[in-house]
């Protein structure tokens, strides 16, 4: 399935609707996507994941180097993720960098 | 000028749809560079070199570059290749040249060579999936991504005499369902992971675990004619890349992330105060003897990584079939390379030697008196604070422990204090060789100035018998390995009490009960290291078996259940391993000095028997007991109680009279291998008095701990 990340920004929170599939061809989307952010003006990264259904190493990859380049002060939300990109997250270690939640609500304050 | 505008990162050459330029000879191996991928790689006899470039798991390749002959500094072929899809790519190497067996020259460009600094390896990406042999392509190299979140993790630098090490084999931890970790993880790193509380409940603060560089478990597979069960190179001593964490060790293998899945153990291990060690295997590859496959180094350069006769055959110092050619200056720095790699990207905290005897001979097979790669370990600055372990000798007959040269860096495998130890619990009379190793082998190690830690003490491992075999079995049981029983060690030093395996007897299972808490006990308060053999503490059985190198199953597969039906042994583990924690008199930094050096009107340790003060050294005493001073404990820098450990291996009874302490103090019992469970042994710091403080009866083979405070 095609993939689509789309950006929003308000009240310093930095909000990515990711859907389709993240794998090695649409990860340098995501890393765009990301890229775009201005550090300095958000807060929080929330990442919407309840349509992303599949993600590669390579979408970990982005993930990693979207907590590097925002900085320690930038808390990273992972909104609802589908089970496989879940187990993905927990074997590689990379949930505890990151804060996973069932619900946008929980973070949108 | 951005990154972008560098003209040194601009191609030069056109390969078809292929941008190219010269690439850096250093590092060896893949890496990213701006743009592209840094290819270089070494062959002092090949006479060309061609790229050789998949699409992961592709049949055939997308490509193959040959590297211009301007590309090619010194004896490094190297090369940027632009533009590549570097998550999906597999890559390898056709290289040319003579093919004479007499000369040592292998070369043969029909086959696709992994790269030997290859950080990934595809190919074996899920445990156990049969291969494609009609592959030509096996073992494929990969590009690895160094971004691992590692926030402040680094090394924990425990220092050596506090070490607690317990030797595992990852899929064996947790691949029995009874481990309850999610089916997924199991036999994984991550299933270690999710098996850390446990490993701090026992208490242990580093794990060593065997091979978990690439190793294709279906090297030399076959089907057992007895049973119809195929066995497996199931522990993995045969390194296919020594640079590649083992994929099918990975729940995540399958997708290519074995590398971070290891990288979240090790920085998990540490919060948790547990220290990672790895078994390295150098000194043979998976390539085996003449007749075995050429995977990466046979096709390279054989004449330059293997010791050859002169005839042009290997050399079998390894007992596998080849020897890496370890003084060579290439394969020397091939080592340290890996060594450092390791502990740099890995953060792993030492490295255990397999056959490391072999790491000091030269190219033909001479042991040398200063070897250059022993010595370069050492000194490295990277390495500085990782553990060395050396298994101090090899299957060619050259033997170390007390003599393998260690540049006040090296630790030992002790097989002196296992043998010693077994013997001694069987009922051998060996008080005067037991008294040595008790103290930390002074024997081996004081001479030379190497501390007590350089002794690393254990009693099993991962060849040879499990304690609760050792007490069960007088000979090995190795059928179910298919070759007649002819395999595994002869000399195992055990005791069977009475009957060979499994009985109902109740006071044959009590006596084997007893001694496994003996031989603990003397491991925990034995001067060194102590290393567990993962299940121990469990009374793991592997059914006599001292050599399942080749069973993916039960007989490998740790029996969680065994933590119900043995808790008073796990319980008398997580004890011991408490106490020894909580006494630094029992970690000492140098070895005694059999002399009071800080006026307490003890000596550091004095011995005993069955009369205080009044050992029985003569050749037929199994009775042995000493006392530690605690106002010694290390070098007289901390304050400690008094410990006195009374061993009786004799088959009858025996009273111990004990030695006076200083008039404030009594002894305490902390345990009596020879009481039933729970009264066996208590937790350190609420010792129950002793009544009698003149004297306590051992019954017959126990051990007592006692605490003067």
């Amino acid at each position: 399935m095609s993939f689509n990340a789309i950006l929003e920004i308000n009240d310093n929170v930095a909000t990515i609707s990711l859907s389709g599939d993240l794998d090695a061809n649409s990860a340098p989307m995501f890393k765009q996507t990301v890229e775009s952010i201005p550090p300095e003006d958000v807060s929080k990264l929330v990442l919407l994941a309840e349509d992303l259904d599949y993600m590669s190493s390579a979408g970990l990859r982005v993930l990693i180097f979207s907590k590097q380049k925002m900085g320690s002060d930038v808390e990273i939300y992972i909104v609802s993720p589908q089970e496989m990109v879940l187990d993905t997250l927990e074997k590689t270690g990379f949930h505890h960098s990151v804060t996973i939640v069932d619900e946008y609500e929980a973070v949108a304050t | 000028m951005t990154i972008a505008d560098r003209i040194d990162i601009h191609p030069t050459h056109n390969y078809r749809d292929f941008k190219l330029r010269r690439g850096k000879p250093f590092p060896f191996g893949a890496s990213l560079v701006p743009g592209g991928v840094n290819f270089s790689i070494f062959s002092r006899h090949a006479t060309d070199c061609t790229l050789v470039l998949f699409e992961r798991h592709g049949e055939q390749p997308m490509m193959e570059i040959p590297f211009p002959e301007e590309f090619r500094i010194g004896n490094v072929y190297c090369m940027v290749v632009f533009g590549l899809d570097y998550e999906n790519l597999e890559y390898g190497y056709r290289m040319d040249g003579p093919n004479d067996f007499a000369k040592g020259q292998w070369f043969d460009r029909t086959k696709i060579l992994a790269d030997p600094y290859a950080k990934l390896m595809g190919g074996r990406d899920v445990w156990g999936t049969p291969p494609d042999w009609l592959n030509n392509y096996q073992h494929r190299s990969r590009i690895v991504f160094d971004d691992f979140d590692w926030e402040d993790d680094r090394p924990l630098e425990i220092e050596p005499e506090d070490q607690i090490i317990y030797e595992m084999h990852v899929r064996s931890f947790t691949r029995d369902p009874s481990s309850a970790v999610p089916e997924k993880h199991q036999g994984t790193f991550a299933g270690i992971r999710d098996k850390i509380p446990y490993l701090k409940e026992l208490g242990v603060n580093a794990i060593e675990l065997m091979p978990i560089f690439e190793f294709d478990e279906f090297e030399n597979s076959r089907v057992n004619p007895e049973t119809g069960e195929m066995l497996l190179n199931y522990w993995g001593y045969s390194t296919v890349g020594f640079f590649a964490p083992k994929a099918g060790y990975a729940a995540t293998g399958k997708l290519g992330m074995q590398a971070d899945e290891l990288k979240a153990l090790v920085k998990e291990l540490h919060k948790n105060g547990i220290e990672i060690i790895l078994d390295v295997v150098f000194n043979h590859t998976a390539e085996g003897n003449e007749q075995g496959p050429t995977i990466s180094f046979r096709g390279i350069d054989n004449k330059t990584y293997y010791m050859l006769t002169p005839e042009g055959y290997y050399f079998n110092f390894s007992g596998c079939g080849n020897t890496l050619n370890c003084n060579n200056p290439i394969v020397r720095d091939l080592v340290l390379d890996c060594l450092r790699y390791w502990a740099e990207e890995y953060h792993i905290d030492g490295f255990r030697f397999d056959l490391a005897s072999i790491l000091g001979r030269d190219p033909w097979g001479f042991p040398l008196a200063n070897p250059p790669l022993l010595e370069s370990l050492a000194f490295d600055p990277i390495l500085a604070k990782c553990k060395l372990i050396a298994e101090a000798w090899d299957a060619g007959g050259l033997y170390q422990v007390g003599s393998f040269p260690a540049y006040g860096r090296w630790a030992e495998w002790n097989g002196k204090y296992r043998d010693t130890l077994r013997k001694f619990i069987k009922g051998d009379a060996t008080v005067g060789e037991m008294a040595q190793r008790l103290q930390g082998s002074p024997d081996l190690y004081a001479w030379e100035g190497r501390a007590p830690a350089t002794s690393i003490n254990f009693i099993t491992a991962h060849d040879g018998f499990t304690l609760m075999d050792l007490v069960s079995y007088n000979d090995k049981h190795n059928q179910a390995n298919g070759e007649n029983n002819n395999d595994g060690d002869n000399s195992n030093e055990s005791w069977n009490c009475g009957w060979e395996g499994a009985t109902d007897d109740l006071a044959i299972q009590a006596l084997r009960r007893r001694q496994i808490k003996n031989a603990l006990a003397m491991l925990m308060v034995s001067q060194g290291v102590p290393m567990i053999l993962m299940g121990d503490e469990l009374g793991r059985t592997k059914q006599g078996n001292n050599n399942t190198y080749c069973h993916d199953n039960e007989l490998n597969w740790l029996d969680w259940q065994l933590l119900d039906t043995n808790a008073d042994l796990f319980r008398f583990f997580q004890q011991c391993i408490a106490f020894r924690k909580a006494h630094p008199v029992l970690r000492n930094r140098q070895h005694f000095q059999n002399q009071d050096y800080v006026g307490s009107g003890y000596a550091d340790i004095t011995w005993h028997g069955t009369q205080a003060w009044n050992a029985d050294w003569s050749k037929d005493s199994r009775c042995l007991a000493f006392l530690l001073c605690g106002k010694h404990a290390r070098q007289g820098t901390r304050e400690d109680n008094y410990i006195y450990v009374a061993m009786n291996l004799h088959w009858q009874a025996n009273w111990f009279e004990l030695p006076g302490l200083p008039a404030d103090m009594n002894w305490h019992v902390f345990a009596n291998t020879g009481a039933a469970s729970p009264e066996d042994i208590w937790q350190p710091g609420s010792e129950p008095k002793l009544e009698d403080q003149g004297g306590i009866l051992l019954g017959d083979r126990s051990v007592v701990i006692l605490v003067g405070r």
